[in-house]
C-alpha cells in the first residue's frame, strides 16, 4: 500500500499548499474578504489546469506509448486556439458575444474533441514506432496551426480580433474567471469517466497487438481517449493559455515518483502533482519574487531543459 | 537542369511585380517624370523589393551551410536557438552599454548568434547519430530555452517590446532607404559561403572523411557558424524572424541537385529570394492596402511544404 501512502501524502501536500496560498500576508480588516474571494478563484483555476494537464498528458502517453509525447508538444493547444479564432471568424462579434459562455465553450470543446480524435487518431493509431518523426509532426503542425491564427487574425476586421485577442489572452495571473464553472465540470467529467477507463487504459498500456488480443476494442477506444484528451486540454488552454512543457514535468515527476504502471495510481497523482507544481510556482513567482507573470516563462525554461536532458540521455526513442 | 536560369526569370518578374504593388496609388512607369513616383520608387519600393531578396537568398544560403555543417537536412537558422541567442546578445548590450555604436551592436549580436549555434552543435553531438529526427526537435526546444531567457531579461530591463519585435514574424513593412542596408552585410557572409562551398561539402561528408581529405573540420565549422550567425544576426534585427526559407528551400534545391553545393548554392540563393518575395508579394496583396507579415504566410506555406518533406522521405534520411 505503499502508493496509496505517496497519494494521500501528495493529497496532504496539495492542501498545504493550498492554506499557505490563501492565508499568507492576509490583510486584516475590511479587504480581507475581498482578498480571501479573488484568491479562493485563481487557487481553483491553479488547481483545474494542474489537474486536467495531469491527467491529460498520462492518458496521451498512454495512447501514444511513449513518455515523451505530450498533448501541447503535439500541437492541441494551438488546435483550440485556432479553432477559437475560426468561430469568431464565422460567426462575427454580434454571433460571437451572444452565445452563452458556457454554450460558447462547450461548443469549442466538443468541435476540439471530434477534430483532434479526427486528426490525431489517424496518426497514432497504425501503431507507428517512428516517435521522433511524430513529435516533428506536430511540432510543425503546432506551428501551422499558429501562423494560420495569426493569419486569420489579420484578415479579420479589427473590432473582431480584438475580440479574439481578449478571448485567448489568458495567462497565469489573469485567469479567465468566467470559464470556472464550466471548465470545473469538464474537468470532473473527464476526469470520472478517465477513472473509469484505468482498467482499459492498463491494458492499452500493454501495447496495440496484446491490447487487441485481450479483448480491447483499439480502434474504438483509442479515439475515446484522445477525445478526452482534447477535452482536458481545451480547459486548461481556455483558462491560462499554452504552456508547452508542464505536462513533461508532470509525467516525468509522476512516473518518477509513483513507479507504477497502473492507470489507478497514476492519473489522481499526476493531477495533484501538477496542481501542487502549478500552485507553489505561482507563490513563488508571484508572492516571493515579486512577478505576477512569469510562471509560464519559467516553466518553458525548466521543462525545455529537462526535455533535452531526456533528450540526450536517449530515452527518447 | 537549369534551375538558375528559370529562378531568374521568375524573381525579374517577381521583383517587378513588388516594384508596382504599394499603398500609394502611383504610376512607377512615370518615374522619371514625376518626381513623386521616384521619391516612392527610390525611397520604398526598391529598398523593400531589395531588402526581401537579399534576406531570401542570404537565409537560404545560411540554411544549406547549417544544414551541411550538422549532416541533418531538417534544421535551418530558424529551428537552433541562433535568432534566439542573437536576441539575447543583442540584448545584453542594449543593457551594459547602450550608448555603442551600430557596428558594435551588430558584432555582439552575431557573436551571441555564432554562440548559441555552438552550443546546439555541441547539444547534438551527443545525440545518436542515425536519430535523424531528434536533431531538430534538440533545435526547437533550444531555441525555445533560449527564448524564455530572452523574454524574461527583456521583462527585467523593460526591453520587452524588442524582443518581440526580433521574434515575432518577420515583416518588411518598415524597410525604407537607409533602413535595410545592414542586409548587404547577409548576402556578402552568403558569398563568403560559395567561395568556401567545397569545403562545406567535404565538411558534409563526416569529420573522418574531411581530415582524410587534408581539410581541418575544426576551422570550417567555425567558418560555416560564422556564416550562419552573421546571416541570421542581420536578418533578425532588421525585419525580424522568418521561418522555413533556411529549411525547406535547401531540401528541394537538393532533390534536383543533389549535394555538390559548389553547383548548388547559387540556385539555393535564387530559389530562396523567389520564395520569399512571392510570400511577400501575396501578403501585400490579400489585404491590399493593408499587409499581412511575410512571416505569416510562411508559418503556413512553410509548414505544408515541411511536412510533405517529411513525409516524402523515407524515414532514414
Amino acid at each position: 500500500m505503499a502508493r496509496r501512502t505517496v497519494l494521500l501524502a501528495l493529497a496532504a501536500g496539495l492542501a498545504a499548499v493550498s492554506a499557505i496560498w490563501m492565508l499568507q500576508g492576509l490583510p486584516s480588516g475590511p479587504a480581507r474578504g475581498f482578498v480571501l474571494g479573488l484568491r479562493a478563484e485563481r487557487l481553483a483555476g491553479l488547481v483545474l489546469v494542474g489537474a486536467s494537464t495531469g491527467i491529460a498528458t498520462i492518458l496521451f502517453q498512454t495512447v501514444a506509448a511513449n513518455r515523451v509525447l505530450t498533448p501541447q508538444i503535439m500541437g492541441f493547444d494551438a488546435l483550440y486556439i485556432l479553432l477559437q479564432t475560426l468561430l469568431v471568424a464565422a460567426l462575427g462579434i454580434a454571433g460571437f458575444a451572444a452565445l452563452p459562455v458556457w454554450a460558447k465553450f462547450a461548443g469549442e470543446v466538443g468541435v476540439m474533441a471530434l477534430l483532434s480524435s479526427l486528426l490525431f487518431g489517424a496518426l497514432l493509431g497504425q501503431g507507428t514506432r517512428d516517435i521522433p518523426r511524430m513529435i516533428l509532426t506536430g511540432v510543425i503542425l503546432g506551428v501551422m496551426f499558429r501562423a494560420l491564427n495569426a493569419f486569420i487574425g489579420r484578415v479579420l476586421d479589427p473590432n473582431e480580433f480584438a475580440v479574439v485577442q481578449q478571448a485567448s489572452f489568458a495567462s497565469f495571473s489573469k485567469l479567465d474567471a468566467t470559464l470556472l464553472p464550466a471548465g470545473l465540470v469538464l474537468t470532473l467529467v473527464g476526469g470520472i469517466s478517465a477513472a473509469r477507463m484505468a482498467g482499459r487504459l492498463d491494458v492499452l498500456a500493454l501495447g496495440r497487438d496484446s491490447a487487441i488480443s485481450l479483448g480491447l476494442r483499439q480502434g474504438r477506444f483509442v479515439p475515446m481517449v484522445l477525445a478526452l484528451v482534447a477535452i482536458m486540454t481545451s480547459v486548461a488552454t481556455a483558462l491560462v493559455g499554452p504552456i508547452t512543457f508542464f505536462g513533461l514535468i508532470v509525467a516525468g515527476l509522476t512516473h518518477g515518483m509513483m513507479r507504477s504502471a497502473r492507470h489507478a495510481d497514476l492519473l489522481p497523482a499526476a493531477a495533484l502533482i501538477a496542481a501542487i507544481t502549478l500552485v507553489l510556482g505561482q507563490l513563488g513567482f508571484e508572492r516571493l519574487m515579486g512577478q505576477a507573470g512569469f510562471l509560464s516563462v519559467g516553466i518553458e525554461f525548466a521543462g525545455g531543459l529537462f526535455f533535452l536532458f531526456l533528450l540526450i540521455r536517449g530515452r527518447i526513442r | 537542369m537549369r534551375l538558375v536560369p528559370a529562378g531568374l526569370a521568375v524573381l525579374a518578374l517577381l521583383a517587378c511585380a513588388s516594384l508596382t504593388v504599394g499603398a500609394a496609388s502611383v504610376s512607377i512607369l512615370d518615374a522619371t517624370r514625376d518626381p513623386r513616383a521616384a521619391l516612392i520608387l527610390m525611397e520604398s519600393r526598391l529598398p523593400r523589393t531589395l531588402a526581401v531578396i537579399l534576406t531570401g537568398a542570404a537565409l537560404a544560403v545560411a540554411g544549406v551551410v547549417l544544414q551541411a555543417l550538422v549532416r541533418n537536412r531538417f534544421v535551418g537558422p530558424e529551428t537552433t536557438g541562433t535568432a534566439e541567442s542573437a536576441a539575447l546578445g543583442l540584448l545584453a548590450v542594449s543593457v551594459w552599454a547602450p550608448a555603442s555604436p551600430i557596428w558594435a551592436k551588430m558584432v555582439a549580436a552575431s557573436l551571441a548568434a555564432m554562440a548559441g549555434t555552438a552550443l546546439f552543435v555541441a547539444v547534438i553531438r551527443r545525440i545518436p547519430v542515425r536519430e535523424v529526427m531528434l536533431v531538430p526537435i534538440a533545435g526547437l526546444v533550444l531555441s525555445g530555452v533560449i527564448g524564455s531567457v530572452a523574454t524574461f531579461v527583456g521583462w527585467q530591463t523593460d526591453l520587452l517590446q524588442y524582443v518581440n519585435a526580433w521574434l515575432m514574424a518577420g515583416e518588411f513593412s518598415g524597410v525604407l532607404a537607409g533602413r535595410y542596408e545592414l542586409l548587404w552585410v547577409a548576402a556578402a557572409a552568403a558569398g563568403l559561403a560559395w567561395f568556401a562551398a567545397d569545403r562545406f561539402a567535404i565538411l558534409g561528408l563526416g569529420e573522418g572523411v574531411a581530415t582524410g581529405l587534408g581539410l581541418s573540420p575544426g576551422g570550417v565549422m567555425r567558418l560555416g557558424l560564422a556564416v550562419v550567425a552573421v546571416v541570421t544576426a542581420m536578418v533578425v534585427t532588421t525585419v525580424g524572424m522568418i521561418p522555413f526559407v533556411g529549411l525547406v528551400v535547401p531540401n528541394i534545391v537538393a532533390r534536383v541537385m543533389g549535394d555538390n553545393l559548389r553547383a548548388s548554392i547559387p540556385a539555393v540563393a535564387v530559389l530562396g529570394a523567389v520564395l520569399l518575395l512571392a510570400c511577400d508579394l501575396l501578403g501585400r496583396l490579400v489585404r491590399f492596402p493593408y499587409e499581412i507579415p511575410v512571416g505569416t504566410i510562411l508559418g503556413v506555406v512553410g509548414a505544408m511544404i515541411f511536412l510533405w518533406l517529411l513525409y516524402r522521405r523515407p524515414a532514414h534520411g
